[in-house]
């Protein structure tokens, strides 16, 4: 194995740019390059055999749900525990709750997170610094901690076994980083074009209204996928405010009541979360990008 | 399938919900409106409209909650005194580092294994992600596929994934066990001994926080202009002083704010402590997971409420410190 020194500089002279930017594999022998693709394999396995292995299980006979067979689909591969999950267990009623419960969430937190943000990246005004500052803070109290009042609280409003209760409790939960997220990306927006169309005799608001907020489309479609993906994933909330009413349980509510079976409805469980969680995971791969560019918006630019 | 009683019932009350929402919001921008343009005439009163429902509503879903929270923290409230609670002062808050948080396990052992949790999983999410990270940044074929395949344990749902785990540890059936007595080792007791919980836990908790720390890490790697290294190789630096001398240094502003977003997740994290220790083993609760059986199992509302505050400030003091000491909070001032 000879070192192939700049083979990818001379072969690719257009890539200039890009060669720059992998500096780190100019020297690599081919036997470097092949072991760090083993690493790779072996890493991707690790990370996608437990969802194979829910696919697997899924897919088992209920007579056969327990078993020691390792193979990905098994001989006698049947959609059974779909048809059950779907037809005795509600399982789309649960994912309709959900759906109802987190879309009303994230709109509500979406808008409420947009305005604020133009505010706080546009205005100096007092008390900015420490607002910013407590809306940071907000981020280090534990959902557990919020529990025991929320609870409380709704137990004396009557708002126990509601979705009322659950769509107050998360509108605002998400609005912290929203608002951070947001005002990252509006920063990014030069304010001239505002200015201009001040000047032409548009009210401030008109110009959040026709220019920025436009603009800021994408930062608003991320937003409303971590508002979402927050309402949607939310367990202990849910658990405490929902309580054990059959038919407004939410998704993971539902799913954890086939796992408090003792096992008997295993495959049950795993053909519901594979349906629960395809959507949302290819929602999540198509975004991821800009899903963590927004991050690193919110949390490092500042 | 459907239950359309059920779904009415669902539409009608959501809808009622936003209603609700948008006459409050209407009414108090209208009030500020009012107040504040035509009767104060403030300079900056677009401000204030533009902030207040967030504020407003953080006040009354947050701010309140907390407060009246810290007034429970001082008082009996429990299931039996849900109505006729006393005021007992600080004693909550001496409870908590005295008496059993639970049935029997204390304040300091929980505390210990809290920040022995924390450790190990940042410590094997930075490592982790920064290995994989590093062989990512790299030009090669299947990049993308790697990458996207990497991310899968992130987009799965956190909750899903805890209770697949936690099926996965079962002692006969699981897949971890079945390779273990494969490979000729003994099958390991996760789910009912104190130490294999706990490392279950662990394992979990690695792998589903790992892909974050890696796209996050690879980001800021990609970000690294290439001259600095060619400027180090012209001063004869090998990959090892480079990775010490311009890598890591460069990566700092990416670093520490992950790092103690990672700590806080990582320190609060329920779903996966709850999940995997399914028979309640007081050997794994982790502080927030404990709060949650204190406050829900046990009904101890008050001394939950005191148990929560000393949570909060643990937290709290960590944050400061680590802000400090790497400038991670700089850019809010801009």
């Amino acid at each position: 194995m000879t070192t192939s020194n700049a083979s990818v500089n001379t072969s690719k002279p257009i890539k200039k740019r890009k060669t720059n930017f992998f500096r780190a594999n100019r020297g690599d022998s081919n036997f470097k390059r092949l072991v760090i693709h083993l690493i790779l394999i072996f890493y991707c396995v690790i990370s996608i055999y437990p969802l194979l292995r829910i696919f697997s299980v899924s897919l088992r006979p209920g007579n056969r749900v327990l078993s020691t067979d390792l193979s990905i689909i098994p001989p006698d591969a049947t959609l059974e525990n779909y048809e059950k999950v779907i037809y005795e267990q509600g399982l789309f009623q649960w994912i309709w709750n959900s759906l109802a419960v987190t879309i009303t969430t994230a709109i509500i937190g979406v808008i409420i997170a947009a305005t604020s943000a133009y505010a706080f990246s546009r205005y100096k005004f007092k008390g900015r610094t420490t607002l910013l500052i407590y809306l940071l803070t907000t981020q280090m109290i534990p959902t557990a901690m919020l529990m025991v009042p929320l609870y409380i609280l709704a137990i004396k409003l009557n708002l126990v076994g509601t979705y009322r209760g659950l769509v107050i409790a998360y509108s605002v939960t998400s609005v912290p980083f929203s608002i951070w997220i947001l005002k990252g990306y509006y920063d990014t927006i030069p304010t001239e074009l505002e200015e201009a169309a001040i000047i032409d005799g548009a009210s401030p608001l008109e110009a959040f209204w026709k220019i920025i907020l436009p603009l800021s489309t994408p930062a608003l479609a991320i937003t409303f996928l971590f508002n979402f993906s927050q309402a949607w994933n939310e367990f202990l909330i849910a658990r405490v405010i929902l309580g054990s009413n059959e038919s407004i349980l939410t998704w993971p509510l539902g799913l954890n009541r086939l796992m408090g079976q003792y096992l008997v409805q295993w495959g049950q469980y795993n053909a519901g979360a594979i349906l629960v969680s395809l959507p949302v995971m290819i929602l999540f791969l198509a975004m991821s990008k800009y899903m963590i560019s927004g991050l690193t918006l919110g949390s490092v630019k500042g | 399938m459907f239950n359309f009683d059920a779904i009415i019932k669902s539409l009608s009350e959501v809808g009622s919900t936003i209603l609700v929402v948008l006459l409050i919001v209407v009414i108090l921008e209208l009030f500020l409106y009012l107040l504040l343009v035509r009767w104060l005439k403030v300079k900056n009163s677009l401000v204030y409209m533009l902030i207040s429902p967030a504020i407003i509503g953080l006040l009354v879903l947050q701010v309140y909650p907390l407060v009246w929270e810290g007034y429970i923290s001082m008082t009996n409230m429990s299931l039996s005194h849900f109505f006729n609670f006393n005021f007992i002062g600080l004693k909550n808050y001496v409870r908590v580092f005295t008496e059993p948080v639970l049935k029997q396990v204390t304040f300091f052992p929980l505390f210990w294994r809290t920040i022995l949790w924390t450790g190990i999983n940042v410590a094997f999410h930075v490592i982790g992600g920064m290995i994989l990270a590093l062989l990512l940044n790299r030009d090669m074929k299947l990049r993308g596929l790697y990458r996207m395949i990497i991310v899968i344990p992130w987009a799965l749902p956190q909750v899903v994934a805890a209770m697949a785990w936690r099926g996965e540890f079962n002692f006969e059936y699981g897949w971890i066990n079945i390779m273990l007595k494969a490979i000729g080792l003994q099958p390991v007791q996760w789910l009912t001994s104190p130490t294999p919980n706990f490392a279950a836990m662990c394992i979990v908790n690695i792998w589903l926080g790992i892909p974050f720390m890696t796209v996050i890490l690879l980001g800021g790697l990609q970000s690294i202009s290439g001259e600095f290294y060619e400027a180090a190789e012209m001063d004869g630096a090998n990959n090892w002083q480079k990775f010490w001398g311009i890598t890591l240094p460069l990566m700092q502003p990416i670093m520490s704010p992950a790092i103690i977003l990672g700590t806080v997740w990582t320190f609060n994290t329920f779903n996966i402590s709850f999940f995997i220790n399914q028979y309640e083993l007081e050997s794994s609760d982790i502080l927030v997971t404990a709060l949650f059986r204190a406050a829900f199992q046990y009904n101890r509302y008050g001394f939950s409420a005191a148990f929560a505050f000393v949570i909060f400030f643990i937290l709290l003091i960590y944050s400061v410190f680590y802000a400090r000491a790497t400038g991670a909070l700089k850019g809010v001032k801009d």
